[in-house]
């Protein structure tokens, strides 16, 4: 299938769409400009476009910047069944991505300058969604010793994490903090307690004692969120918590945050859309991390992405293949696909019911995300990187994993109607997607 | 041989819709009294279980375990055999994933062998659930983890009721959320680890039973009284008031960490003994899932004494699971003669 694709070269005029940059206060329709890989000009006039200029008609759409993941496992090199750099660029384009942080838990780890520059090789080679590799924080991912973070910032590492893994070693997380300062990028924590959630499936709470499923108790996140904040208040190091999912961990980022710690938080979909009580299926696709918690804690976060406490929503992006996630509850990994339904989601439970506005929703999926790792991304000023999301608000369609283009199939959203599409996504000036209903074609590589 | 004649007797509840039985907790007062009053005519059409009935002749149940079991696997066997169905038996204790096959897996090649029931019992909460999901006989749950068990549910249920229910109980005119109302039945116990107690809570909440759950705070979650059942931590609180007390055996197998210092405390403090029976009332029926482990929930002169009905619930077993295999049968029967009628 084929339509009419700009060169990779050529200017783009975005018409007509409601523009929707919070860093600076953007928020209304107008015309974009977007020449040689930057944007070129807000509301520029019919003789300012150029006239080789490629045309996308906006009206009734948002133009924002696009979105920025600040924590997706790709999978590759080593775990390919789950996941390659190539599905999942694709996903995230789909999903209006334009960055993605991956994860360092691939095979071998990304705790090696090679292993860095192979991550952002592939992606280079793929030419789809910008790809930042997240360096592991220990060596080897054993949460003995520090790994060469120093050599892996060299390398491209543009941060430090055994995420998804839990830190169990309080010391190193301590010594990591204060050693970072030196290069100014941040180290990612995934609260938990190791101790207090092992064995764990699902949220303990009601739901989990009447199945007879183990739970991972909210304390077990709490206990490490007040470490994790602790030690970013004595080692002034920079630390970004999350995802979290509990009132307590909301509470006491609050609490750090009112006396000017510098930490910032995230929060996942399946924390925002949905309870412990879908486990009830005992349908694996629930089963995600940090697990679906009960409704109070759901409208607490909701509450805290409002509010400013929680800086990022982030996609939690675990693929994890489909022989896998068949197993049963105890046996299956966590993890799904999110990239895809992210944004669909925010503007489905809290755009339209009033809980977010759109500009804090983008500053959410963007431009915080882009701050806190600190990327040249998350705007549309004037000279900044032409990463774009446009995106039709209303346009209802049904959540169907098997048609994901994420190699994964399974996500917590499936058979929910949700709002919102990406219609085109745009990185660095190179249109790479165009929905099926504007084209029926994906374009990246 | 016997003959169909016998069926007579045994009417097809019109309120029974399920194919498969998976838990307690779904299902409503009257088909729970559907199963157990078909439960106590096949229990009397078999004199007490010994006798062989050729209602389901030319099918086959296949028992297809993940865990070990001895006596509800014997007991499904004999419960098909007594109404002439075949048995086909399958272990696969850890064997099956160790070659890489999910459960899923083994159960359609079993399917595929012609089977009409699989009976299930694993070690995960919601396998019988996703196999129900994933293959087209029947599924009855034998025990997924410490979810439920809810044959063994039932069997409880039809002792308390041939013991402690209305005179004519299996006849229709009773309400069946009414059946057990006045009762009060205690699960004592390692609730956490329980499938028997999650089974039996549902159904006897259901039938009307005032339900207490009793057990040291590291096995019994405060959480259950927001669902709404009664929690006590020591059985001398609740002994006097008790009908029915179903003593659990401590599942050292799936406790990770001990929940309570020694076996000499809990027994101290849970265990069904002489003096308890002494302040208990003069008719208090003394229950056990088995195995029991004599001297820590129950001592043997209670085990053994006039007001235990141990033995009687392992009769009771093969009459519910002869009557759920009947009906989960009628059930898909009757779903392929409707869908026939209808094209």
């Amino acid at each position: 299938m084929s339509f009419p694709t700009p060169s990779p070269h050529q200017p783009i005029v975005i018409d007509g769409g409601r523009i929707i940059d919070p860093a600076h206060g953007v928020d209304r329709i107008g015309r974009l400009l977007i020449n040689e890989g930057r944007v070129a000009a807000l509301d520029p006039s019919d003789d300012d476009c150029p006239d080789d200029a490629y045309w996308i008609d906006a009206q009734d759409r948002i133009v924002a910047p696009g979105l920025v993941d600040l924590g997706a496992e790709l999978r590759q090199p080593g775990r390919e069944e789950d996941e390659t750099i190539q599905t999942g660029s694709d996903s995230a384009l789909a999903g209006g991505y334009t960055s993605v942080l991956c994860c360092s838990n691939t095979n071998p780890v990304i705790d090696s300058a090679a292993a860095v520059e192979l991550v952002i090789q592939i992606s280079q080679r793929v030419g789809g969604v910008r790809v930042f590799p997240i360096g592991c924080l220990s060596k080897g991912r054993k949460a003995e010793q520090m790994a060469e973070l120093a050599i892996l910032a060299e390398a491209g590492a543009i941060g430090f994490s055994d995420s998804p893994q839990a830190m169990p070693n309080d010391a190193l997380l301590k010594r990591a903090l204060d050693y970072c300062r030196m290069f100014d990028l941040p180290i990612f924590d995934r609260p938990e307690v190791p101790g207090l959630a092992e064995g764990g499936v699902m949220h303990d709470g009601r739901v989990a004692l009447v199945l007879g499923l183990k739970g991972l108790p909210t304390e077990a996140e709490d206990l490490a969120v007040a470490r994790d904040v602790r030690l970013a208040e004595a080692t002034k190091g920079r630390l970004h918590v999350g995802p979290v999912s509990t009132m307590g961990a909301i509470d006491m980022i609050g609490r750090v945050k009112s006396r000017g710690i510098p930490i910032s938080a995230s929060v996942c979909p399946q924390n925002l859309h949905g309870s412990d009580a879908l486990l009830r299926t005992f349908d694996s696709q629930f089963k995600v991390h940090p697990p679906m918690r009960s409704p109070a804690h759901v409208e607490s976060l909701q509450q805290a992405v409002a509010d400013g406490t929680i800086d990022a929503i982030q996609s939690g992006h675990m693929p994890r293949a489909r022989e896998k996630k068949g197993n049963d509850l105890e046996l299956a990994p966590f993890g799904a696909a999110t990239l895809e339904t992210t944004l669909a989601a925010t503007i489905t439970d809290m755009i339209r019911t009033d809980i977010l506005s759109w500009s804090r929703a983008i500053e959410c999926l963007s431009t915080n995300p882009a701050k806190i790792a600190k990327l040249d991304a998350g705007t549309l000023g004037i000279g900044a990187s032409a990463d774009v999301a446009v995106i039709d608000p209303e346009t209802p369609w049904t959540v169907n994993a098997s048609q994901f283009l994420s190699r994964c199939q399974s996500s917590p959203m499936e058979d929910r109607e949700l709002f919102g599409r990406v219609t085109h996504t745009i990185v660095g000036g190179r249109l790479l997607f165009v929905s099926v209903e504007d084209s029926g074609t994906i374009v990246a590589g | 041989m016997d003959t169909m004649t016998e069926t007579s007797p045994l009417p097809f509840p019109s309120n029974w819709r399920h194919r498969h039985l998976l838990d307690l907790e779904r299902l409503q007062a009257d088909e729970l009294f559907a199963i157990l009053s078909t439960a106590e005519r096949l229990k009397r059409l078999t004199d007490g279980c010994r006798r062989k009935l050729s209602l389901l002749s030319g099918k086959t149940c296949a028992n297809l375990f993940f865990e070990n079991s001895t006596r509800t696997r014997n007991s499904f066997s004999l419960a098909a055999k007594r109404l002439g169905a075949d048995t086909v038996e399958f272990s696969s204790a850890g064997s099956s994933v160790a070659k890489g096959e999910t459960f899923v897996d083994t159960a359609k090649t079993i399917e595929a062998m012609g089977v009409d029931w699989v009976v299930t019992r694993h070690q995960t909460p919601g396998t019988p659930h996703l196999l129900a999901r994933e293959i087209g006989c029947s599924v009855l749950n034998a025990g997924d983890g410490p979810h439920e068990h809810p044959t063994q549910g039932l069997l409880d249920i039809l002792t308390i009721l041939q013991h402690r229910g209305p005179g004519d109980w299996t006849q229709a005119s009773i309400n069946p959320s009414q059946l057990l109302a006045g009762k009060t039945v205690a699960m004592v116990g390692d609730i956490a680890h329980s499938r028997t107690a999650r089974s039996n809570i549902w159904g006897l909440k259901s039938l009307g039973a005032n339900v207490i759950i009793c057990g040291p705070p590291t096995l019994v979650s405060p959480r259950w009284e927001e669902i709404g059942f009664e929690v006590a931590h020591r059985l001398d609180d609740i002994v006097d008031r008790c009908d029915v007390l179903n003593l659990l055996r401590i599942q050292f197998e799936r406790q990770h960490t001990r929940p309570f210092p020694s076996v000499r405390e809990y027994a101290a403090l849970y265990a069904m003994n002489g003096a308890r029976m002494q302040r208990a009332k003069s008719d208090i029926l003394i229950m056990a899932p088995g195995p029991i482990n004599r001297g820590v929930e129950i001592t043997p002169e209670v085990a053994d004494g006039p007001h235990s009905v141990i033995l009687e619930q392992v009769t009771n077993g093969i009459a519910v699971r002869m009557a759920a295999l009947w009906l989960l049968s009628g059930a898909c029967e009757n779903a392929s003669s409707e869908s026939n009628s209808r094209s």
